[in-house]
């Protein structure tokens, strides 16, 4: 296998809260490869979300070292960390919390090819009707406001948003959490397809396990701001080893199920 | 939609038709009465409904008080709106500033929104207009001086909680300049909160021309209901008129704004509530 994409070593950030300092991360370290999967599972508290942001530089890191590439990407600062961030983009869990209320279809896409000066001015409506095509929208969506679509299509033009810089690893912060169990499905297949065309890594951070075990490569669980269990997916899911492994496991009903199945 | 539901409120209704007929009085003072209004124009002191030339009568020097009501409308309204804009202006761009900022930025901008908030604000304006004299220009400057605080501290607290928003993240992610993140997504979105302040500040405006003018201090080319007020203060006694009808149109003015600037925050908000 070549080079890693992404190498995270001892990454730390600590919080105060009440007086108290605590690691929210602590000492997290992992590699993800191009075109893989890596989910970061925990419960809610367990610093995997704080992780996704401190990647993305939404939050500073205290200690630690997030080699990206070639750049390092905790040393990187204003212009060369903007042209970085057009290879790392982020999905978040609520898009209409995560869109500009104001803002129409067009305006969200355009934003990210205008602003990198991915695509020409006089294309750029073109350029936006493609993205839309990509994540399965008519482009006739373009001139909707955000609050005028559903849930799936406002994660759909999230997914497009970020596709429109051409990203090597999209960070998907409880992507589907807030979605209804069909429409969820759709956009895991979506994530799928469009993964084996672009080779496009994911870090899908999310505490569902079933989200998880249908698109996952490997799984890394988390508890209390460490990783307390690394793996393959499915290995991992059908012998956890840590404790916080063999709770999640427990607490997803449907999965024995679902790997007798399987097998 | 909203426009149907500011029609249905009475309080918004009045409001609004107080301020139409101010704001045609103001636009149509010129071909009214094309006389410069502080020219004499009759008799001196001249009592109301004595003669229809001169409908509200004449002051102590013989000039016509509805001229002078009319052309005065025109110097409170543009002095009211116009401070009212730069206020909000000013207060916006340096709370969006220190609210986004943060850190040394956001203490040094709210340290010196803090020193004007302490002097009283009519004493502010007294002390410009006195030392760099009576203008219509720097009556303005002077009245937004005092007045831009407010909209400062309010559109520092909503952008204060926009930027911890997911958009705002959303923005930084796909690589936007701190600078258009700020004027783009933030600013647009924390500005409602902070147009409700402007009747409050259009009709505080409005009072403190007329005070400034009471004392003098406004611009001497110009009539204003407060001028008018002062020149009648002499003869109060003889002819209480010459003070209380300015006094009318002023506290009609002031009303208009209220009710108009009530009437479009309550049908935004109920608006805002059932969307």
């Amino acid at each position: 296998m070549s080079a890693p994409l992404l190498e995270v070593e001892g990454l730390t950030k600590r919080f105060r809260r009440g007086g108290r300092e605590f690691a929210a991360v602590d000492g997290v370290s992992f590699s993800m490869a191009q075109g893989e999967t890596l989910a970061l599972v925990g419960p809610s508290g367990s610093g995997k979300s704080t992780v996704g942001r401190l990647l993305l530089r939404l939050t500073e890191a205290d200690a630690g070292s997030v080699r990206f590439g070639r750049a390092d990407l905790l040393q990187l600062r204003g212009a060369a960390l903007r042209s970085v961030r057009t290879k790392l983009q982020m999905v978040f869990q609520d898009p209409l919390a995560a869109f500009n209320p104001r803002a129409t279809v067009a305006r969200l896409l355009d934003d990210p090819l205008r602003v990198n000066g991915v695509v020409a001015r006089g294309r750029r409506s073109m350029a936006i009707a493609e993205l839309l095509e990509r994540v399965g929208l008519s482009s006739a969506l373009a001139s909707r406001g955000v609050h005028e679509i559903s849930g799936g299509q406002r994660q759909r033009v999230a997914i497009a948003r970020a596709l429109a810089t051409g990203p090597s690893l999209i960070v998907l912060d409880e992507a589907v959490a807030a979605l209804d169990v069909l429409v969820r499905a759709d956009i895991l297949r979506l994530l799928r397809d469009l993964q084996r065309q672009e080779r496009i890594s994911y870090l899908f951070i999310s505490h569902d396990l079933g989200a998880v075990r249908s698109i996952a490569h490997r799984i890394a669980i988390m508890d209390a701001g460490h990783i307390v269990e690394q793996g393959d997916t499915a290995a991992v899911i059908a012998n956890p080893q840590s404790k916080t492994g063999k709770a999640l496991v427990a607490a997803t009903p449907e999965l024995p199920h679902a790997r007798e199945n399987v097998s | 939609m909203r426009l149907v539901r500011l029609f249905r409120s009475p309080e918004a209704i009045s409001g609004l038709v107080i301020l139409g007929l101010l704001g045609a009085m103001a636009l149509a003072a010129p071909w009214l009465f094309p006389r410069d209004p502080l020219s004499i124009a009759g008799p001196p002191l001249l009592r109301p409904f004595q003669d229809w030339a001169l409908p509200l009568g004449t002051d102590r020097l013989g000039r016509d008080v509805v001229a002078g009501l009319f052309h005065g409308a025109r110097t409170s309204l543009a002095v009211g709106l116009a401070a009212a804009a730069a206020s909000i202006l000013v207060g916006s761009v340096v709370g969006t500033a220190a609210g986004f900022a943060g850190g040394f930025v956001d203490e040094v901008l709210m340290r010196i929104t803090d020193a004007f908030q302490t002097v009283p604000g009519f004493l502010l304006s007294l002390a410009l207009v006195s030392v760099i004299g009576p203008s219509l220009g720097v009556v303005v400057v002077a009245i937004a001086l005092s007045s831009w605080t407010g909209p400062a501290r309010i559109a520092r607290a909503e952008v204060l909680s926009i930027r911890e928003r997911d958009y705002v993240a959303s923005a930084r992610v796909i690589g936007m300049h701190p600078v258009e993140i700020a004027l783009r997504e933030v600013l647009p979105n924390a500005l409602p909160p902070v147009l409700a302040l402007s009747s409050v500040i259009v009709a505080a405006a409005i009072l403190t021309e007329a005070a400034l003018s009471f004392l003098g201090l406004g611009d001497p080319n110009r009539v204003t209901w407060g001028g008018m007020i002062s020149e009648g203060r002499a003869v109060l006694r003889s002819a209480p008129f010459l003070s209380i009808i300015p006094g009318i149109a002023l506290v009609l003015a002031v009303l208009g704004v209220y009710l108009a600037g009530e009437g479009v925050v309550e049908s935004s908000a109920a608006r805002e509530g059932q969307a």
